[in-house]
């Protein structure tokens, strides 16, 4: 069973396609990264995740439930924090608090001091005063302070400094620990590649590439990095081999998982010194699907 | 600091607001001139002989009036006459709220929404905005003055000369920029749009009350309020230009003191200091129905005293109103149209009307109150919790009906108290209290309209503003201009009767409850609809 399903999800607003058939898989325990640039339709699909746009077409359910017709159901084990939380100015952020996770039905008031602690915050500081991060922190609390099974998060990172990105960090590896899902769109390629197990890349309203990472790592190019006896014979034109670069430290190069070991003999026979390599990163596979067209006009809604 | 480095690029900034206002500013301007000139062109038509003016003076000239207009020229009520006794002061009040709203959408709206932080990253000076503001009011209340000075004389109406034209315009520009700059002031010292603008209205509002009570006792006193002194320069009639110059002077010193206050201030900051707040929310507030009732609970409060203030003061205006119909026989005579009713009992149904259509404002407003929350995409956290659209808009409705009904209430509870208290033969509480409830059934198809909207057709809520400001145009100026009365009948505030002096009348009462339901039940259903926008 999954935890969340989308089937051919599509959304138009007028004549523009904002969606078109997404096709999205939460697993239980599973933190899934939901990649793409401005624009490419990640608010707009967690929106209608969350009821609160409808779909023109296709099927979205959470814990099997429809999405749109059970939301106020569902709300209540969903965690939601939006990437430009606007807050009321003239209510304190522990208001605000708790007014989400009442609102939500949960109270778990050790974990919300415990967080505050964490985080840094200010509660009794008017929303007005916060500075962008700290609008996030009260989200954050307020999201991770209840017992949900379902974490929506959507760019909840944008506007923290390292510190509280680590902790933010923790946080989503202790619901991860406790059996719980969540869904993670970003940005920051980095963060989805530590916390992540699965990943879909969305570009114009397109899931372009989904799997786990471990399965689209081997769909790509290996970094290596290597120092021989004597000069490799006609390295440039090797099948699998790309983007060499002769540097102090050695010859470096991006090698196709699938000629690895073709690649690899070639290379021992002139006699290896020094060898390192490393896995594709996720910003390898995200800049592969998009170096090939121009991005798209950015912008949409944040 | 010099002066000139603290103002650099104001010129380039002034550009830039009109182009941000180039189709805003022409609108108030069109609107308002409109307003001017229509009126004694209608005055002309219906009012042609002497005679005709004579007797329309005759009912004007009597406390309630005065209090309400101003005092005028009723010795020789000219169209000229008619027209700055009726309409000046009543288009003051609008220039000034026009001010009011454009000096803060410039300033501390714009303070608010960090877009001054990046102008001010830029090689701009300090004061730049503010001069900007100032005298892009300034160039606007001229033309504002000019515009309407020049129209009325180009009417061509004998009594209206160029220089009591013009001295009309002036009085109109002069009152504008007064208002611009005590907004300006407002914008330096609160710390949100919403109190520099809430502070400023207030004052216009004192402004005027002060000038009513002033204009019915005490002629100093109306000295005080700068919508005293519009009434002052006696356009049409003695002509007084000082008054106008009183309020450039003033204005001077009130521009320099806002510039002043800005400059010493931080960006972001102001003068009435924000306090810590609550580390826990209160019970209260962990529900939807009291988190917005706790979102508008200020506005609620200042409205509720407002309409207090404005029944006390229609009230309290009522034994003068006794002891000049007893004090007059010939006008009483005059006047007296239905049997069976005191000449002050007749004037309750105008007021309950301006009353009643006033304390509509407030509930229209804590209704569009929940798209206004939807647009800064606050709804979707709610939202996003266990909480039905429903439910939510229920909780904002619930506010609006109850908010409309307390609103009627405490200006019929008004006008009644201070009537008891000045008056030799008080009225008993029920037939003043009847008159003003009786109007509720309309603030509710308005309410419902507004519900209905929100449900279909968000962006286009604000029609429900329009349509309240068309039922007070036409039903306020209606019996003055002799308006036909289908036009009254398009609103639901002309089917209200007109208690006490008409029968009650139950059906337009339940008819206009039956419109209220179905358009609140079809908001509701469509509201679970919809896309949410944001």
């Amino acid at each position: 069973m999954s935890i969340l399903k989308t089937e051919g999800l599509t959304k138009k607003f007028g004549k523009f396609t904002a969606l078109d058939g997404i096709n999205i898989e939460v697993k239980p325990g599973e933190v899934y990264g939901f990649i793409g640039p401005n624009g490419a339709g990640k608010s707009t699909t967690i929106r209608i995740l969350l009821g609160i746009l409808k779909a023109t077409d296709g099927r979205a359910e959470i814990f099997g439930e429809d999405v749109w017709k059970q939301a106020v159901e569902l709300h209540k084990r969903i965690a939601y924090v939006p990437g430009d939380v606007n807050l009321w100015p003239n209510l304190t952020g522990g208001e605000v608090i708790d007014l989400f996770t009442k609102l939500r039905g949960g109270n778990n008031k050790n974990k919300r001091e415990e967080l505050i602690e964490k985080f840094k915050l200010d509660p009794t500081k008017k929303c007005r005063t916060y500075s962008k991060g700290n609008r996030q922190k009260v989200a954050l609390v307020s999201a991770f302070s209840s017992d949900a099974d379902l974490y929506i998060l959507d760019e909840p990172t944008s506007g923290l400094d390292p510190l509280m990105e680590q902790v933010f960090q923790e946080m989503v590896k202790d619901v991860k620990k406790e059996g719980k899902s969540v869904l993670l769109s970003s940005h920051i390629l980095s963060e989805v590649e530590k916390l992540c197990d699965s990943v879909g890349i969305i570009r114009e309203g397109k899931i372009i590439e989904s799997g786990s990472l471990e399965a689209m790592r081997h769909l790509t190019r290996t970094h290596i990095l290597v120092k021989t006896k004597n000069s490799i014979p006609s390295l440039e034109n090797y099948q699998g081999v790309h983007e060499v670069e002769r540097t102090e430290q050695g010859i470096s190069m991006q090698v196709d998982t699938e000629e690895m070991d073709a690649v690899m003999k070639h290379i021992s026979e002139s006699g290896i010194l020094k060898l390192e390599s490393a896995p594709p990163t996720l910003e390898d596979l995200f800049m592969r699907h998009y170096e090939h067209k121009a991005e798209t006009g950015a912008g949409g809604e944040s | 600091m010099s002066l000139l480095s603290t103002s650099r690029n104001t010129l380039q900034l002034t550009r830039l607001i009109m182009r941000r206002d180039r189709i805003r500013i022409p609108l108030w301007l069109i609107g308002i001139t409109f307003f001017t000139l229509i009126v004694p062109v209608a005055y002309e038509e219906m009012y042609g002989s002497d005679q005709e003016r004579q007797g329309m003076a005759e009912t004007m000239g009597n406390p309630a009036m005065t209090a309400m207009v101003g005092p005028g020229n009723l010795e020789n009520y000219t169209v000229g006459a008619m027209t700055s006794h009726q309409m000046l002061l009543l288009t003051a009040v609008v220039v000034g709220l026009m001010n009011i709203l454009l000096v803060n959408r410039h300033t501390r709206v714009d303070e608010e929404e960090g877009r001054i932080e990046l102008i001010r990253s830029l090689p701009v000076g300090r004061m730049a905005n503010v001069n900007a503001t100032m005298l892009i009011l300034a160039i606007t209340n001229i033309l504002l003055a000019l515009i309407n000075g020049f129209g009325l004389y180009a009417l061509g109406i004998e009594s209206m000369n160029l220089e009591g034209s013009l001295l009309y315009g002036a009085a109109l520009g002069g009152a504008g920029i007064v208002f611009a700059g005590i907004t300006a002031v407002f914008a330096q010292l609160s710390e949100s749009s919403r109190g520099a603008a809430g502070y400023s209205i207030a004052v216009l509002l004192i402004a005027y009350l002060i000038r009513a009570v002033g204009d019915v006792s005490n002629e100093t006193l109306s000295m005080i309020s700068p919508l005293g002194w519009v009434s002052k320069t006696e356009a049409y009639w003695n002509n007084n230009w000082w008054p106008v110059l009183l309020m450039l002077g003033v204005s001077v010193i009130i521009f320099i003191f806002a510039g002043y206050l800005n400059s010493i201030r931080d960006l972001g900051a102001g003068f009435f200091p924000a306090r810590l707040g609550r580390t826990n929310a209160s019970a209260f507030l962990q529900s939807p129905l009291g988190h917005a009732l706790r979102l508008q609970r200020g506005g609620i409060i200042a409205w509720a005293i407002a309409m207090l203030v404005l029944g006390l003061s229609y009230g309290s205006v009522m034994g003068d109103l006794e002891v000049f119909f007893s004090d007059n026989d010939m006008i009483a005579e005059i006047l007296v149209q239905e049997e069976g009713f005191t000449l002050t009992e007749q004037f309750i149904p105008m007021l309950m009307m301006v009353m009643g259509i006033l304390g509509a404002v407030p509930p229209v407003m804590a209704m569009l109150k929940i798209y206004g929350e939807e647009k800064k995409n606050r709804l979707e956290q709610i939202l996003a919790s266990s909480v039905s659209r429903t439910k939510l808009l229920a909780s904002y409705f619930l506010i609006a009906v109850v908010n409309g009904f307390i609103m009627v209430s405490l200006s019929a509870i008004g006008l009644w108290a201070a009537g008891t208290a000045v008056m030799d033969e008080p009225f008993y509480f029920d037939k003043v209290y009847g008159a003003g409830i009786v109007y509720y059934p309309a603030t509710l198809v308005l309410i419902g309209l507004a519900v209905l909207l929100i449900g279909y057709l968000p962006k286009f809520s604000s029609f429900v503003w329009l349509y309240l400001f068309y039922s007070f145009i036409v039903l306020y100026l209606g019996g003055m201009l002799d308006l036909p009365e289908w036009l009254g009948r398009m609103s639901p505030y002309g089917y209200i009767p007109q208690l006490p002096v008409e029968d009650m009348e139950w059906m337009p009462i339940v008819i206009l409850s039956i419109i209220a339901a179905v358009l609140i039940i079809a908001g509701f259903i469509g509201y679970n609809r919809r896309d949410m926008e944001g």
